[in-house]
């Protein structure tokens, strides 16, 4: 089950280890990516710290962590297809982390949240 | 907030689900389904832009001896009816107020057509000139739709009244477009064969709708700043402005230096014996990441500019951007880079177009 952020990732949990991504809406507000900047295997961030960061012909924005942790895992496939985000954002990994607080999962906004969250921007 | 200026062409960009934003005070679609889409539709078929936010003079009257003519850089006088020409609005320092293009459309009036944020300074400062003749602002009146690309010239072809081959670079003809009145210019800001059409509010839902039956592909004002970008072409607010003069924005060539008198014209002399202090660079990162305006440019370890325009170029397949750079700090040779809160990378120097 995903589960979203105000600043629009969305994270996936299995066991203690988390998938990030970016919501449709964020990536159809930045418009065609055309860079994505992957963090280090190993970084580790807080919830709510840039984590990495995300370019679009016309914009660019940093990606937070949606959760507190070690990042286990990057989707190098961006570096050469970015655009894969364009194609469907919602099954389009960008970072895996090992998260350290499970809990902070709950806090997160979900499904029906989040719409609600967009829908009033 | 001041409420948004809608163009005529608004519900149109609604029904086309058009993302839009706010820019100079109207609400502008920035794309319809995705800025490289609408970049490729230019560069290889027909894409169509409204511009209707852009600003609408008319003048009639006697225009070499109203004063008129000493307004712009261009000279009225000199331009031949059924020609338009790109020129500035100056102060007396030198410093471009707005750029625009003049059309001549005959031995007595003029069309200028302006930059949407610069419509109430500039009517003001041109009327300054004018001492005889009407001068009125029709901008709220008049639309204005560009269709722009390789392919643009076939299809516009079988809803204008004359063969449109007739139309050289800069031409124009008042004739008509759906049974109405329309200007049809042979212009455009994307570099690519295109038509700029002027028409009124009512006819320009209706040319809109059938320009895009004909094959024509809407594009939004993101596509249209890349597709100027890789040309080359300044963009008032970023390498132009009061406190630029059209000689550090590298484009003085477009300036009549040797026929009339213009405001500016003594402060433009002046700097061409004494050089400039600042001059528009071009430059690529080389890589997908790509230059924003107000990254600064650095060389040596110290900062000698800043950058005015910048985006990703599908065509180049690179960041590009242009920037000032302070002539007394900038190295024609020595390596350059720009730097903002993510970090530096570095740029090249690149030679104007981009994209040839």
């Amino acid at each position: 089950m995903k589960k979203y952020t105000n600043e629009h990732e969305w994270a996936e949990l299995d066991g203690d280890i988390a998938t990030v991504g970016l919501s449709e809406y964020a990536i159809k507000e930045l418009g065609d990516i055309t860079f994505v900047e992957l963090p280090e295997i190993g970084q580790s961030a807080n919830k709510d710290e840039s984590i990495a960061f995300i370019e679009s012909v016309k914009a660019a924005s940093d990606i937070y962590a949606p959760l507190s942790g070690e990042v286990v895992e990057i989707n190098e496939e961006l570096e050469t297809a970015p655009e894969s985000l364009n194609e469907d954002a919602s099954a389009t990994w960008i970072l895996k982390i090992k998260v350290s607080d499970a809990g902070e999962f709950d806090t997160l906004l979900d499904e029906a949240a989040y719409n609600t969250f967009i829908a009033s921007l | 907030m001041e409420e948004l200026k809608r163009t005529a062409l608004f519900d149109k960009h609604k029904e086309l689900n058009a993302r839009n934003v706010g820019f100079c005070g109207w609400e502008m679609p920035v794309s319809y389904t995705g800025v490289i889409k609408e970049h490729y539709a230019c560069r290889n078929e027909a894409a169509l832009f409204d511009i209707s936010h852009m600003g609408e003079f008319f003048y009639e009257g006697d225009i070499a001896n109203s004063g008129i003519n000493n307004a712009c850089t261009t000279d009225f006088v000199k331009l031949p009816i059924g020609k338009c020409k790109y020129g500035f609005l100056l102060n007396e320092k030198g410093g471009v107020i707005d750029d625009l293009i003049v059309y001549k459309l005959d031995d007595a009036r003029l069309m200028f057509v302006v930059n949407a944020a610069r419509i109430d300074v500039d009517f003001e400062q041109i009327k300054s000139h004018i001492k005889s003749g009407k001068f009125e602002n029709r901008s709220n009146e008049v639309s204005k739709i560009d269709i722009q690309g390789p392919k643009s010239k076939e299809l516009l072809q079988k809803l204008a009244l004359f063969d449109l081959g007739e139309l050289k670079f800069f031409g124009f003809k008042q004739s008509g477009l759906l049974n109405a009145p329309a200007i049809i210019s042979r212009t455009g800001y994307t570099g690519e064969l295109g038509y700029e059409l002027y028409v009124s509010n009512d006819t320009a839902p209706k040319l809109w709708d059938k320009l895009i039956e004909l094959g024509a592909t809407p594009a939004g004002l993101g596509a249209r700043d890349v597709l100027r970008l890789e040309k080359g072409y300044s963009l008032y607010g970023h390498e132009l402005n009061e406190e630029t003069t059209p000689a550090e924005a590298g484009i003085d060539m477009f300036v009549q230096y040797d026929s009339h008198d213009f405001t500016g014209k003594e402060a433009l002399l002046k700097q061409k014996e004494q050089g400039v202090s600042k001059k528009i660079i071009a430059f690529t990162t080389n890589s997908k990441r790509s230059p924003r305006d107000g990254f600064e440019i650095y060389q040596n370890g110290e900062k000698i500019g800043v950058v005015t325009s910048g985006t990703y170029s599908p065509s180049v397949g690179s960041g590009i951007g242009l920037g000032f750079v302070d002539m007394n700090l900038y190295d024609k040779e020595a390596n350059l880079e720009i730097k903002s809160e993510r970090g530096s990378m570095p740029i090249y120097r690149a030679k104007l177009p981009f994209l040839k």
